[in-house]
């Protein structure tokens, strides 16, 4: 019988400095994609609620704890840190997720002009503050961006794409830090 | 020379030094490289375009046609940079462009004799024959003679990066205007970014000896910038042009990076911006336009308004002994700076007659500059008066034709700027860009006072159309001065009168174009090459298109304007491009593998973005054939694992998933038993051939699709459509779940003794069987597929135990005799089977021509079932999928190669199909192909001639049916 080694999809890659910005890698914990059937959403909701966690509106996160539902698409959530409650797989198809997204997390004072040399996003404040996420580009890639601090971003991206992903952050984490340490107004 | 005490944007104390040409001066800090050059007394910068005439440094701006330098060498060579923008800093080197062997003796001066020959159409009419000559002879020669700087030929470091912002309100351009637009929105609570081309905010303030609101205009700018700097709500952008208007709100912008800061590690040499606002305010102000008389191109000829941005700016008196000439009220202000400063005025040369002057200076109202004289710069000025020429001693000459406004950006979407007869210029019509307003200078108010105002109304307006609380802010006092300008564009004479000083276009070459029927301002900037390069006419294009005007008989409003295209000013490729050269190019997606592959020697294959070994050397190997052959060999007789995780899989379920799937796929999925796995054909719309794969039933309402690497999105995108918009009233929903799992292939007589070592207990899996099964404490799926012939699995984990899978499997299988086998072994295997892939389903063929007519169920529908049974697509004289074997001397089939019968000539109207597929078959011990034959499935036993006309490559085949081992299947089966 066999023993599988597990593996995360960033080792190796980070946690990667630059001036006061760190970008580390994260575990989530499970990961389920919940897409719920025709007529069931509010049934979804509440089987969701009963965890204290809820349906989200778009661009919406509700967190309880170390759970939380994460806003991933049209009628789409994932569903992170807490397995599905038993009897949700009646009124949503649910995928596992787990696996296939590298999860970073971006932080330090600069952490949005990192964001804003890879993604299109308006990361304003008062257009996406704490708990607001987005699907976008970042860089050439497919990306899940959640503000989850101030200056504290996480960001999904492809497995596969994690060396890339990695790369590109430090890249523009370079340019910033560089700008940053300037003694004219870094911006 | 530099005046004591003047020079309120320098900082005389700190001294900083830098080369020119190789000789050494000393400039101070806040100077750019044109002043720092002028206050060293250097006139000459440049030879210019075409007749390598001298020039000297002509405006204080962007805008600058003449002083053209490069800086840096090798791969941070930049050639073309203005030294009119260029910052001082301690060691900065600067050449000059286009001369040889130096400025001061240039060789190709002697174009400058041969003027009278070489005017606008010179080229087009001389260097016609003999026609070869035009590519071989005439344009290099032209090309190394003509031009602007050079590029090293070294590639550029990625030196720059791109970047995003967004705001409620962007103001271009921090003048008076601008900044009185960023503070009315600003306070009320408007997000502003405030763009400025310039180092520091203030526009005309910093250039101008006059107050605002009781203090120093600049001190005045300077202080509002701070304080609005402060606030949480407001971005400054210095060194940043906005170069460019697009839809949306959507605006381009390059930013320069401080000197000081680029030097550091890892800074970036410039940003490229894209700024998205909901609001604009063009703040852009206006440029001075030089007037064409005789020998107006001389160093020492200046735009006024630079003369005393030099003097008040930067403490840099343009010469000794100056004239000024103007046709509005902006010359006797230049004269009042001069003499302020110290210098001597020899003249104000007015072109309006009627008017006062209060200055204490030789005046000559409604006389007019007639031409200049001086080797290698200004030496004397004629001047025509009521009385007769004069000759005037003077080593700079203040030239002022008026004022654009400078309307480039509100015209970029297509808007055409109206004639304003008044300012004698163009403005911006209204609503020329969506959301965005023109204010100050650029919407032709040109006082201060009048700047003020109109940014305020404009920033306040802005604010009221966000929805913000209107803020009570009046605008400061300041000068109201008049401008009152007379038309004058060029003055009639002898000798030749420059508009474009880039391109060296003169009067005369506008006439002549005029005279030859380039009427239309477009076909005479063609023509002529006048408005080109990178100042792209900023001084030239009114002027050119008045005399124009003239030439052809036609008011200006008639005549019109060229296009006002982005970027306002050059912006490197590099920038545009930031991070998106080489690899930054496209993302790599690799497998949980692939470092086992690399550690193993595996050259990579790119498919799609994904990464994939194309075959795993083994010592004594020399050719990827040898490799290939032994993976092969090990595949039919032992065993290999291969790495199939790109491979696109889609999660679908829900209580219609079955006859979901029965839409999408041409054959019914609805019948499939659960734990079953059935082969399934996808088509367009149009009943050509979208994809193929497998799909499983995992339970009674849960399907798992795969598709082929190549079009894992473009299936998942089908199916989002088909579920949202096709067939939204049935429940299902698709998600891919591509990522989520490491899938391998174990293939080969031996493939279960493999899974025997791996999993706790192999299940009795049927041919095309699913279950699930355990590695420890992993659960994992097996599919029992063959995509080689052989007895084949694949087994699926979560992509954390990926790489631990992938090393225990080829591990298990090298000690059986078997190993890893990658894509070249994967291709010879499905050929020898006659498989396909997109290389024959390439998106022009239908299931009928691959023979897979009986795929298409004709008990229900499914998406492109109506268009795949037109008679046209199941026509027997179409090409159809065959194999092919050589069968005469040469052995060799290629790819690419087109079909001929026997006997017939190998020309298109012959062409009766093509090899879509060929390889060496191990296995066989020749070469089999797959290709597309008209009537080919009727043609089997016939001989065709395979004919590659690129590689040179004639084969005799014979025409078989596609798959040539164990074509009953039993091997797969067993």
């Amino acid at each position: 019988m066999a023993d599988l080694v597990e593996k995360s999809p960033c080792a190796g890659l980070v946690p990667v400095a630059a001036g006061a910005l760190r970008l580390s890698e994260i575990a989530l914990g499970p990961i389920t994609s919940v897409a719920p059937y025709k007529g069931q959403a509010a049934a979804v909701a509440a089987m969701l609620g009963a965890q204290g966690l809820g349906w989200p509106a778009p661009g919406q996160v509700i967190a309880q704890g170390a759970a939380r539902v994460q806003w991933f698409g049209l009628d789409l959530a994932l569903l992170i840190g807490v397995a599905p409650g038993a009897g949700l797989a009646d009124h949503a198809a649910l995928a596992d997720q787990s696996d296939g997204w590298a999860v970073l997390r971006l932080e330090g004072a600069g952490a949005g002009d990192v964001l804003a040399r890879l993604t299109p996003l308006d990361l304003r404040e008062s257009i996406f503050g704490v708990g607001q996420t987005a699907r976008s580009d970042l860089g050439h890639m497919a990306a899940a961006i959640t503000r989850v601090e101030a200056e504290a971003y996480e960001i999904m991206g492809f497995r596969s794409m994690a060396g890339t992903l990695v790369h590109e952050m430090a890249a523009a984490m370079t340019r910033v830090a560089a700008r940053r340490t300037s003694p004219a107004k870094g911006r | 020379m530099r005046i004591d005490g003047k020079g309120r944007g320098i900082d005389h104390s700190r001294v900083l030094r830098f080369s020119f040409d190789g000789q050494g001066y000393e400039g101070v800090a806040g100077d750019t490289l044109a002043s720092a050059l002028l206050a060293n007394g250097v006139r000459m910068v440049a030879r210019s375009f075409k007749y390598h005439r001298p020039r000297g440094i002509m405006t204080a701006g962007s805008e600058e046609p003449n002083a053209l330098v490069t800086l840096g060498r090798g791969a941070a060579q930049a050639p073309n940079q203005r030294a009119t923008v260029v910052e001082m800093h301690e060691g900065l080197e600067a050449r000059s462009q286009n001369r040889w062997p130096s400025l001061g003796f240039d060789v190709l001066a002697v174009n400058d004799l041969m003027a009278p020959f070489i005017g606008a159409g010179f080229y087009y009419k001389t260097f016609m024959w003999p026609r070869a000559f035009w590519e071989r002879v005439y344009e290099p020669a032209i090309r190394r003679a003509a031009g602007l700087g050079a590029l090293s030929g070294v590639a550029a470091e990625d030196g720059h990066e791109r970047a995003y912002a967004h705001c409620d309100l962007l103001v271009i351009g921090a003048g008076p205007a601008g900044l009185m637009a960023a503070w009315a929105a600003a306070e009320a609570g408007a997000d502003v970014i405030l763009a400025e081309e310039d180092l520091a905010p203030g526009g005309r303030l910093l250039a101008e000896a006059e107050e605002v609101d009781g203090i120093e205009g600049a001190d005045w700018a300077a202080g509002l910038a701070r304080d609005l700097a402060a606030r949480p709500n407001v971005r400054i952008m210095t060194r940043t042009s906005v170069t460019g208007a697009y839809d949306g709100g959507t605006y381009g912008a390059f930013e320069r990076s401080a000197p000081g800061m680029a030097a550091r590690h890892g800074a970036p040499k410039g940003c490229f911006w894209r700024i998205v606002a909901r609001r604009a305010v063009l703040a852009s102000g206006a440029l001075e336009r030089p007037v064409a008389f005789a020998a107006n191109d001389r160093p020492g000829v200046m735009m006024a308004g630079a003369v005393r941005a030099y003097l008040n700016r930067w403490g840099v008196a343009p010469g000794q002994s100056a004239v000024v000439f103007g046709n509005n009220d902006g010359a006797h202000r230049t004269v009042a700076d001069l003499q302020g400063a110290g210098v001597h005025v020899a003249a104000l040369v007015d072109a309006r007659t009627g008017v006062e002057c209060a200055l204490d200076v030789p005046f000559y109202a409604g006389a007019q500059v007639t031409g200049t004289s001086g080797r290698r710069g200004l030496e004397a000025v004629m001047v025509a008066t009521a009385k007769g020429e004069v000759r005037l001693a003077a080593d700079c000459l203040a030239v002022s034709g008026g004022w654009n406004p400078t309307v480039h950006l509100a015209c970029h979407m297509g808007a055409r700027p109206v004639w304003d007869e008044s300012l004698a210029a163009f403005l911006a019509p209204e609503g020329a860009v969506p959301g965005m307003e023109v204010a100050g200078a650029a919407a032709g108010r040109f006082s201060t006072r009048a700047c003020l105002a109109s940014g305020l109304e404009a920033g306040l307006r802005a604010a009221r159309d966000l929805g913000l609380p209107v803020p009570n802010i009046t605008a400061p006092p300041a000068q109201d001065g008049r401008y009152d300008i007379l038309p004058l564009w060029q003055v009639p004479g002898r000798g030749r009168a420059w508009l474009d000083f880039q391109n060296d276009v003169t009067v005369k070459d506008v006439v002549q174009a005029a005279k030859e029927n380039f009427r239309s301002v477009e076909h005479m900037k063609r023509y002529t090459t006048q408005g080109m390069a990178p100042d792209q006419g900023k001084n030239s294009n009114v002027a050119a298109l008045a005399v124009l005007a003239a030439a052809s008989g036609r008011t200006i409003p008639e005549t019109g304007t060229t296009t006002f295209r982005p970027p306002y000013v050059p912006v490197p490729v590099a920038a545009m491009g930031a991070g998106a050269r080489g690899k930054g190019f496209a993302p790599e997606r690799l497998t949980t593998s692939h470092g086992a592959s690399v550690v193993r020697g595996a050259p990579m294959i790119e498919a799609g973005l994904w990464y994939r070994p194309s075959y795993f050397p083994r010592a004594g190997e020399t050719h990827w054939r040898q490799s290939c052959d032994r993976e092969v060999a090990m595949v039919r007789q032992s065993v290999g694992v291969c790495d199939v995780s790109t491979l696109g899989k889609i999660d679908v379920q829900g209580p219609d998933a079955a006859r979901f799937l029965d839409f999408v796929y041409t054959n019914a999925m609805s019948k499939l038993a659960e734990g079953r796995v059935r082969y399934g054909l996808m088509l367009r719309e149009d009943g050509h051939v979208m994809d193929d794969g497998t799909c499983a039933r995992l339970g009674a309402a849960h399907y798992l699709v795969t598709t082929t690497t190549a079009a894992a999105g473009q299936v998942m995108r089908h199916l989002d459509f088909a579920a949202q918009v096709l067939r939204s009233d049935l429940d299902a929903r698709a998600i891919s779940v591509t990522e989520q799992w490491a899938q391998f292939a174990v293939a080969g007589p031996n493939a279960r003794d493999v899974l025997a070592g791996v999993l706790d207990e192999v299940p009795d899996l049927p041919f095309m069987g699913f279950g699930e099964v355990r590695i420890g404490a992993v659960a994992a799926r097996l599919f029992r597929i063959s995509f080689s012939g052989e007895l084949g699995y694949e087994i699926a984990v979560p992509a954390r135990f990926g790489a631990a899978l992938s090393d225990l499997l080829v591990a298990r299988a090298e000690a059986m005799g078997g190993g890893a086998y990658g894509m070249e072994a994967l291709n010879v295997l499905r050929i020898e089977k006659g498989f396909i892939t997109h290389a024959e389903i390439h998106g022009r063929v239908t299931a009928f021509d691959i023979g897979m007519q009986g795929v298409m169920s004709t008990k229900k529908d499914f998406v492109g079932r109506a268009a795949a049974s037109r008679p046209g697509l199941m026509e027997e004289g179409r090409e159809q999928l065959v194999g092919l074997k050589p069968v005469g001397e040469i052995k060799e089939i290629l790819a690419g190669a087109h079909l001929f019968d026997e006997g017939a000539e190998a020309v298109s109207a012959n062409d009766r199909g093509y090899v879509t597929s060929a390889c060496y078959s191990p296995t066989l011990g020749h070469v089999i192909a797959l290709g597309f034959l008209a009537r080919g499935r009727a043609r089997i036993g016939e001989r065709v001639r395979a004919v590659d006309h690129l590689r040179g490559s004639v084969t005799i085949c014979e025409v078989c049916a596609p798959g040539w081992v164990d074509p009953e299947g039993g091997r797969m089966r067993g």
